[in-house]
């Protein structure tokens, strides 16, 4: 009963107290724990057979279909599998950092869900920082992939590794911006004030460019395709989990996943009005959104290559930066005009806005330098 | 500034998921480019040259397939033709069309491994490797079809084919070439102009012409670098000389003419396939061949375009009815002589990009 008193004072400097929501009582925590923990544990098992099902359908075929029905059990038989193999170790490994790699590549994931409001006052932690701690904690997971990188002592685990950290470094400056411009919009870092802002219409209408920066970002970030390098298995066989086997792989796998669920929670949250939308219960919205965006990562990895090391590089720092920067400036400027609230005719100048500098900035960028003199 | 590095060495294959089979490539790197590469060949030498001589003139027909496994009917070709020139047999008119129909038939459904694997090793996840595995299935079914078999075929004889085609043959290949033409079309267009593949493949590991030409590449790799060279109009053999075809080629050479010089192929393949398919006369389909063939002492060479380029067989007869020696061109082997030039400078990525735009097949680069 203590523990949670003083977990509860530390943040209350930050939740704003309000007499009716429960946010203070100890229970609360204790029951939205144990519901994001569930959550992302059964997110992680849809995610995975939407993937595997959805995947199979672009590439004709049928996919998982035999455990259950329509293979929905396939991922829990995995998991079973998984947790009774044997977990092999390199005879070169840095033990402890391989141990530990996998879980701090997990448990920021489950973290960072707790400021998702799930409708009005229905989230964990109403953090009046919310974005950051969601940037913050979120960035953790790369020095646990990086650890597993590092620590393989395989080659390929740590070009894996390498070409992750210099991903997530490069990306994480424009999806900054783009979130700061969805900051500016709603006034408020906190995630509940944000989709209360978007109850007139969601800020993908309002700042379509801020969507399309966040969407590519949060790809190259968690490591989607077209930019999955990190674990380009035609090219670095697995990438930094080439050496991991039994539950520590399964830990990756639901890291991996679990960002993915996390990313399509912050786009749906952001920019598609989180639990706003009519006759349906919120939380229904919420999730309906989630997997409309998931649908779109799963239906881009099936479709497209992959890109080049430098090429990724190139694109954030060419294109997406001074375009998030724009971003930023055009967002403030109208915010400055219209304090209150920004007049619905914006929308179709920021529409033109973001194709005009879109369709520019591709004619313009360059990507990659191409062949290297040795 | 420039920071300091050290080269470090990444042995990739023999066992890796895009090395086309068990080919081995010792890359030095600094950090993401390759520095120096060794290519380590001979993981999959079962020495098929060496076998030949163990056998009958007809036995050796089977181990050709296991030269180039995903095109087996030009290799069974370019032998039966090495044979019968130096025993000097006719083939009757019929077996001759059948032939070019099965080996443009083989053509397209190796072309489309190669585009597909090449596609994967580009990192589009599978989707166009299974489209393109599913275009091949009907090939497949009518190869089957004709002899029963899915993958090695065994199907040329010397004197001629080992049956004559099923009745039900020509209706579903008169069925298959318009159903094909479409298909390649719709997978052509679904990443011809794809922003991505065009950043990753054009201009990336060029062969040029000098190069091409002084290594001895054949095959797309060769008509990929814009030299209009295919022995199908060069030298022609079997009745290609009756065909009407274009040769496309590319203009620089870069990863990404090989791939469209491979599906502007495929387009020709059907072509070929259209015209054999009217003109194909009826009659006997192989001339009488004793069993135990004993050719007159001497040497023959014969060649044909295979998928990966010219694939050559020159037999030397002492007499007997086994050939004194069997030795075989390999394209696959001979277009991989100019890797190492092509790869150093460039990335991890476009290592595996460059070798997949190859084609290769193990079983043909070691025999």
């Amino acid at each position: 009963m203590i523990v949670p008193n003083i977990t509860v004072d530390a943040l209350r400097h930050f939740a704003p107290v309000s007499p009716d929501w429960p946010g203070n009582e100890w229970w609360h925590w204790l029951v939205f724990t144990v519901i994001l923990i569930v959550f992302i544990l059964v997110m992680v098992i849809i995610f995975i057979w939407l993937e595997r099902r959805i995947i199979a359908w672009f590439a004709a075929r049928i996919g998982p279909n035999r455990t259950g029905p329509f293979g929905i059990f396939q991922n829990i038989a995995a998991a079973l599998k998984l947790l009774l193999k044997e977990g092999i170790n390199p005879t070169n490994a840095d033990i402890i950092i391989f141990w530990l790699a996998p879980i701090v590549a997990f448990a920021p994931v489950i973290i960072v869900l707790a400021v998702v409001p799930f409708q009005n006052g229905a989230l964990l932690a109403d953090l009046n920082i919310g974005i950051l701690f969601v940037v913050a904690i979120s960035s953790i997971s790369t020095i646990g992939i990086f650890m597993a990188g590092w620590s393989s002592s395989n080659k390929y685990s740590m070009l894996g590794a390498m070409r992750m950290i210099a991903a997530v470094v490069s990306y994480e400056i424009p999806v900054v911006l783009a979130l700061a411009g969805v900051v500016l919009l709603a006034g408020s870092l906190s995630l509940n004030d944000i989709v209360i802002a978007q109850e007139r219409v969601p800020f993908i209408v309002l700042q379509p460019l801020g969507f399309l920066l966040l969407f590519v970002g949060g790809c190259a970030e968690i490591n989607r395709s077209p930019f999955d390098l990190m674990e380009a298995d035609s090219e670095l066989v697995a990438g930094f989990h080439t050496e991991y086997s039994g539950i520590k792989w399964a830990m990756f796998f639901l890291g991996e996943f679990g960002e993915m669920v996390v990313m399509s929670t912050l786009i749906a949250t952001l920019f598609l009005g989180g639990w706003q939308g009519p006759a349906l219960p919120p939380w229904l919205w919420l999730l309906i959104k989630i997997f409309i965006v998931d649908f779109v990562m799963i239906w881009t990895r099936a479709t497209l290559p992959r890109v080049r090391i430098d090429q990724l590089m190139a694109l954030a720092w060419k294109f997406m930066f001074p375009l998030a920067l724009v971003n930023l400036i055009i967002t403030a400027i109208q915010v400055l005009a219209w304090p209150d609230a920004l007049p619905l005719y914006v929308i179709p100048i920021n529409w033109a806005i973001t194709i005009i500098l879109v369709l520019l900035g591709s004619k313009l960028f360059k990507v990659g330098w191409g062949r290297v003199e040795v | 500034m420039r920071l300091r590095t050290e080269p470090f060495v990444l042995n990739i294959g023999p066992v890796h998921p895009s090395t086309h089979g068990v080919f081995r490539m010792r890359a030095t790197l600094d950090g993401e480019v390759v520095v120096d590469l060794e290519p380590v060949f001979g993981y999959l030498h079962r020495g098929i040259e060496k076998l030949a001589e163990e056998r009958t003139y007809g036995g050796v027909i089977p181990l050709t397939d296991r030269l180039d496994y995903v095109a087996s009917v030009t290799n069974n070709l370019g032998y039966v033709l090495a044979v019968e020139k130096l025993a000097g047999i006719s083939v009757p008119e019929r077996a001759e069309y059948i032939r070019v129909i099965t080996s443009e038939m083989q053509r397209i459904a190796a072309h489309l491994v190669s585009v597909g694997s090449f596609l994967n090793d580009a990192g589009a996840y599978f989707t166009p490797f299974l489209y393109m595995y599913r275009e091949r299935e009907n090939i497949v079914d009518l190869f089957d079809m004709v002899c029963g078999q899915r993958l090695l075929y065994s199907y040329m004889r010397i004197g001629g084919v080992s049956q004559d085609l099923p009745d039900e043959f020509l209706p579903a290949l008169r069925k298959f070439i318009p159903r094909m033409r479409s298909r390649i079309d719709e997978y052509d267009w679904l990443l011809k102009e794809n922003e991505i593949l065009l950043a990753r493949a054009k201009g990336v590991g060029v062969l040029p012409r000098e190069t091409a030409i002084n290594i001895g590449a054949s095959g797309p790799v060769l008509r990929g670098s814009g030299v209009k060279w295919d022995l199908r109009k060069a030298d022609p053999y079997s009745v290609y000389d009756r065909f009407e075809f274009d040769i496309p080629t590319g203009e620089i050479g870069d990863c990404y003419d090989r791939y469209r010089v491979r599906i502007e192929e495929m387009r020709q393949s059907l072509r070929i396939i259209e015209q054999a398919v009217k003109q194909i006369p009826p009659g006997e389909v192989r001339s009488e061949v004793p069993h135990l063939l004993r050719p007159p002492a001497g040497e023959a060479y014969a060649h044909v375009e295979g998928a990966t380029g010219e694939v050559g067989f020159h037999v030397v007869s002492d007499g007997s009815i086994a050939p004194y020696r069997c030795h075989i061109r390999a394209p696959s082997l001979m277009n991989l002589t100019a890797l190492k030039d092509m790869i150093v400078g460039w990335k991890v990525q476009d290592l595996i990009l460059i070798f997949g735009s190859f084609a290769i097949t193990m079983g043909e680069v070691d025999r």
